[in-house]
Parts: structure tokens; C-alpha cells; sequence
């Protein structure tokens, strides 16, 4: 390196360290480096999505009998499948059920997930490296796994549930797959493979908190579970709001939990359960491409309106130390 | 500054162990008990089903074990020709083959969206946010119809390629590279003589290092976790990750219960190396972001 360069970057950091004028970095290097996502993301991201934008203006014509090839033809219909999404009431009956799941799901899940990161974070409470451990492993269970040993523990001839009932009270009228209780057997499934990770969440958002803050409140004689409820809480409160949106989105697209159930409980969930399913029953089963096409667009733009919130909360603060 | 604030939280926990030795507090660990149980009650129970053969599963009380799991795991492992183990190692490469590129990839353009102006920065990147947000399911179905126009249904590739690109990733990448490559560093390369690309393998990667060990776990389990795609884009069952391959063996199994205990084995044997997996890098889990590597 030469001797003037480095009496100038020398200069240049000791007089004004933001400018950056003495080591520009090459124009083309950011476009060369964003090529591979960019390429990935269009064809994985922005083409489907396209593609199903032009499906959902297309629709089938049948010609005379709908006999023979030719008979069926591809045509523009504008609107017109969003018109019948519109009024498909089996599909907002999808919505409705899944917005219903998660009133089930959301609170029971978050509520669980915040106590346990309140009391992994607090102190004289024993077990703790133990219980973290415990309740984030069914995170490391994929869900279709997870519904399948739940499914399996809820029926009547293999549930060990229903055999302790049988044990303890001679009853064995336990019915997980009822009309009601379907909810809850699903919404079970949900909670126990998403508490841990939420909670894990929740815990980090704890752990970055100031302790000196604890220390004075404990001073002025508070209590453990005061601190917890009147200061720690509302300290992590964007974290918890972070977690709500983001189980809301999921809880929009559900599909291995209820999509499993409905092969093992033979009948209590429709095929048309959820959103997704109804989606996926539409464009398979149903063969109707251009009606999955603008089912698929709706919960995209339902999802859309949530995500706009979550950008609002975090992007500003998130970037702050970073070089622009 | 740094240091001050670590010595501080090191004195406020010897603090806190000190009192901590005085009196347990019960109730919150019951309840921390009473969650761990719930947690682990179906791991048990799997693990207890798995050494029953079919007499047993429908006769023996749920948690006692039986002593059929041997037969059971030679049941499964003959089943088909041993098409479990073909689904085993089809997940590891999903998954395991994903993730890594995954990471690559994030890791590259997370650098660069941190570290470079260019034209359309935040454009680009507001995309790649929405693409977090209306995550990969619901582009399952058009993906599918696209991969099936191109003739690609039904190879590794039309589950792949989907996998490789995680907008969460690279907006993780993003917050690392920030947090984690300071700017003096990089300079100081460049006037070393250092290649773009030079730096960012040989200096920036290394600083990203457990940002990027989280980031290929998440999309493991993702992958892992991602039960359409497969299900849509894979017709020969010789190609189908675990997960299919269950489902397949479970709709089976409800005309005949004799292939429950198939399906429960399977189910145990693909939550094992997950959890071994899960137990060994237990740590990178939760990433402090404030863990830079330079002072």
C-alpha cells in the first residue's frame, strides 16, 4: 500500500469519519451480487403470482356438447371469477372457520407462550434450562407429523385419553372429532407446535431487556409476578404484537393440521375446512383452475392488508446502525 | 461500552443465583412443569406405541410399553422395498441441499442490501418483505401449475428451487450483516486491494457465522415442515420427502389398520433426527444480534 494512501484514509477518518470517498465501492458490484435472488425470487415469487393473476381472469367455455377436442376452450371473462368467489359461500365459510380456529388458537397459544417466557425469565423458579428445552421441541416436529400423532392419540380405539377416561370414570364418551370439538382438537394441535417457538421469541425479547430496571422495582418492594405484569409485559409489548400478526397470517393459510384430521376422522372436517384446502379442492379435485386462481388472489390480498401493519411497526426501526 | 454492560447483567445473575438458592418459588414451576409435560406427552406417547405391535396398540394401556419394536422396525424398513429410507434420505437432501443454498443466497443479498447503495434498493427490498409476509403456500398452487407447463413436475428440482429462495432469510441476512460487518472493515479490504467478492467470502461470512447457522435451521425446518409443495409437485413416490410418504402411509392405513403401528414407527424414526439435530445446536436458536465480532 502506498504511503500517501494511507496518510490520506488516515485524514479522511480523522476529519470526517462518515464520508466515504476514499474507498468508493464499485458501481457494478451490487448488481452483479443481487442477480442470483433477483432471477430466483421473479421466478418463484413474482411469475406464479402473475400467472395466477392472468388464471383468475380466465374461465372455461364449453362448446356444443363439450365433446371431443376443441370443445373446451380458454376465455377472458374479466371479473367474472371473483364474482363467484365473492358469492362461493362454501369459500367464505372457509374464511370464517379459519378466523374462528384462530380466535381458538391466537390467545390460548400466545397466552401460554408469554407465561412461560415470564417465568423462564424469572427468578427462584427451578427446571428452567429443562422446561425451555421441553416446550420448543415440538417446534423441531414437522406439523404433518405432529397432527398425525395427535390424530392418532384422538381416536377412540388407540387415544390414550380416552382410555384414562375409561380407567378413572368407566366412561368412554370422549369424541374428539365432534362438530364443536373439532375446533378445539385442531386448534390443540396448533397450540402445541407453536408455543415454544413463540414463546423462545418472547424469552429473547426478555433476556435484551435492562435488568437495572427489575433491580429498582424489587428495591421499592415489588413482587415477582407484579414485575412481570406491570413492567416486563409491557416492555416487550412489540414483540407480542409482532408474534399476533404473524400467527394471524398463519392461521389465514392453515392446511396440514385440518388436512390431516379430515383423512383420519371420516367426516368431521369437510374438505373445504380452511381456506387452502378449499383452494387446493377447487383446482384439483374440482378442476377448476381460474376459480382456485381467484381464490387464491383474495386470501393473498386478506394477507396483503395484515402485512402492511407489520411493515408499519418494524421496518424504521429495525435498520437504524446499518451504512446507507 | 459493551463490556460495561455485560459485566453489569454478570453481577445482576450472580445476584440472582444467590437468591435463588433460598426458596423455590412453586407455583410458576408447576406450571413450567405442567407445559413440559403437555409438550412431550405425544413424544411419549409415540415412543411408547412404536414398541407395540397391533394386538397391543388397541389392548395395552397408552403409555406402557410393549415389546414389539424391533419387529415393528423391520415391518417398516421391508415395507415397499425400504421406500422409507429412500423418503428419509430425499428429506436430508430437501432440506439439508435447501437449506445450505438458502443460506448462500441470503447471505449474499442480505451483504448487499446492507452494505451497497444501488438504484431500487428499497424497492427491491419492500418486495422481498412482502414476499415474507404472504409466505410460500399460497404460491404453492400457481407454482405447480408453472413448473407443470415447463415439464419439471415430478423431478428433485421442482422442490428444490422453490426452497432455495427465503425472503425471511434474506431479511435476517440483512440484519446481520448490519449488525455484525462493521463498514471500517470492509474499507480497510478494499484498500488492502481486496476483490468485492474476495471480502465478503473470506471476511464477511466468517463475521455472519452463527447468523447463518440460524438462518439454515430455519429454513431446514421450513423445508422440513413443507408438506403442499411436495405433496403438489411429486407424482413417484421414490421421490417424496417423509412427510408425503407418512400421509400416503396414514391414508392408506384408515382402510387397514394393520398399517398403524407402520405409521406410528415412521412417525417416531422421522421426529429423531430432527430432534438430535435441534438438541446439538440448541444455542443457535437465539442469536443475540448485539454479538458483533469486532470491539
Amino acid at each position: 500500500m502506498a504511503a500517501t494512501e494511507v496518510v490520506e484514509a488516515a485524514r479522511a477518518g480523522g476529519t470526517a469519519p462518515r464520508r466515504r470517498r476514499w474507498s468508493p465501492a464499485p458501481r457494478r458490484t451490487p448488481y452483479a451480487f443481487m442477480v442470483p435472488a433477483t432471477v430466483l425470487f421473479t421466478a418463484v415469487f413474482l411469475v406464479p403470482l402473475g400467472y395466477t393473476v392472468y388464471l383468475s381472469t380466465q374461465k372455461t367455455q364449453i362448446q356444443g356438447l363439450g365433446l371431443g377436442r376443441g370443445a373446451r376452450r380458454q376465455v377472458f371473462t374479466g371479473f367474472g371469477d371473483y364474482t363467484g368467489v365473492l358469492h362461493d359461500s362454501e369459500f367464505w365459510h372457509s374464511v370464517l372457520r379459519a378466523l374462528l380456529y384462530g380466535c381458538v388458537l391466537i390467545p390460548v397459544m400466545l397466552g401460554l407462550a408469554a407465561l412461560f417466557a415470564l417465568i423462564l425469565d424469572a427468578q427462584r423458579v427451578r427446571f428452567q434450562r429443562f422446561g425451555r428445552i421441553a416446550i420448543f421441541l415440538p417446534y423441531a416436529v414437522p406439523t404433518l407429523i405432529g397432527s398425525i400423532l395427535w390424530g392418532m392419540m384422538y381416536l377412540p380405539s388407540v387415544s390414550p385419553f380416552v382410555s384414562v377416561m375409561h380407567t378413572l370414570f368407566g366412561t368412554t364418551s370422549v369424541n374428539f372429532f365432534g362438530a364443536h370439538a373439532v375446533y378445539l382438537s385442531i386448534a390443540n394441535i396448533g397450540v402445541w407446535g407453536g408455543t415454544g417457538f413463540n414463546m423462545m421469541v418472547l424469552y429473547t425479547a426478555l433476556r435484551s431487556l435492562p435488568q437495572e430496571v427489575y433491580e429498582a422495582a424489587r428495591i421499592d418492594g415489588s413482587g415477582e409476578f407484579q414485575i412481570a405484569w406491570r413492567i416486563k409485559l409491557p416492555m416487550i409489548r412489540p414483540s407480542v404484537i409482532m408474534t399476533a400478526i404473524f400467527s394471524t397470517i398463519a392461521t389465514l393459510q392453515v392446511f396440514n393440521e385440518p388436512y390431516t384430521i379430515h383423512t383420519m376422522s371420516a367426516g368431521a372436517v369437510s374438505s373445504t375446512w380452511t381456506p387452502l384446502m378449499t383452494i387446493y379442492h377447487d383446482t384439483y379435485t374440482g378442476d377448476d383452475v381460474f376459480a382456485g386462481s381467484a381464490e387464491s388472489i383474495v386470501i393473498a390480498v386478506l394477507m396483503f392488508l395484515v402485512s402492511i401493519a407489520v411493515l408499519r411497526l418494524t421496518n424504521r426501526q429495525t435498520f437504524g446502525g446499518e451504512s446507507q | 461500552m459493551s463490556g460495561q454492560t455485560r459485566g453489569g447483567s454478570r453481577y445482576a445473575r450472580r445476584a440472582h443465583r444467590g437468591r435463588r438458592t433460598r426458596r423455590t418459588a412453586l407455583v410458576p414451576t408447576a406450571i413450567l412443569l405442567l407445559g413440559s409435560l403437555y409438550a412431550l406427552l405425544p413424544v411419549a406417547w409415540v415412543v411408547a406405541a412404536s414398541t407395540k405391535n397391533n394386538t397391543q396398540l388397541f389392548n395395552l394401556f397408552a403409555f406402557r410399553p410393549g415389546n414389539a419394536l424391533l419387529g415393528n422396525l423391520s415391518t417398516l424398513t421391508s415395507y415397499r422395498g425400504g421406500i422409507f429410507w429412500t423418503w428419509m434420505w430425499n428429506t436430508a437432501l430437501y432440506a439439508g441441499g435447501g437449506a445450505i443454498l438458502s443460506a448462500a443466497l441470503s447471505a449474499l443479498t442480505g451483504y448487499t442490501f446492507a452494505k451497497y447503495r444501488f438504484r431500487g434498493k428499497t424497492m427491491l427490498f419492500n418486495l422481498i418483505l412482502v414476499g415474507v409476509l404472504v409466505p410460500a403456500v399460497v404460491l404453492a398452487v400457481p407454482q405447480y401449475l408453472l413448473v407443470a407447463k415447463l415439464g419439471l413436475a415430478d423431478t428433485y428440482w421442482s422442490v428444490l428451487i422453490p426452497s432455495i429462495v427465503s425472503p425471511y432469510g434474506i431479511y435476517l441476512a440483512r440484519i446481520y450483516a448490519g449488525a455484525c460487518v462493521p463498514d471500517e472493515v470492509i474499507e480497510a479490504a478494499r484498500m488492502d486491494g481486496s476483490g468485492e467478492w474476495r471480502t465478503f467470502l473470506r471476511i464477511a461470512v466468517p463475521m455472519m457465522g452463527p447468523g447463518l447457522v440460524t438462518i439454515f435451521l430455519f429454513q431446514f425446518v421450513a423445508i422440513w415442515n413443507n408438506f403442499l409443495l411436495p405433496w403438489l409437485m411429486l407424482g413417484s413416490d421414490t421421490k417424496f420427502p417423509l412427510t408425503v410418504g407418512l400421509y400416503t402411509l396414514l391414508t392408506q392405513g384408515t382402510s387397514q389398520p394393520a398399517l398403524y403401528t407402520v405409521v406410528i414407527t415412521g412417525a417416531l424414526l422421522s421426529i429423531v433426527p430432527l430432534v438430535v439435530l435441534f438438541l446439538l445446536l440448541q444455542r443457535f436458536w437465539r442469536v443475540d444480534l448485539s454479538a458483533g465480532s469486532v470491539k
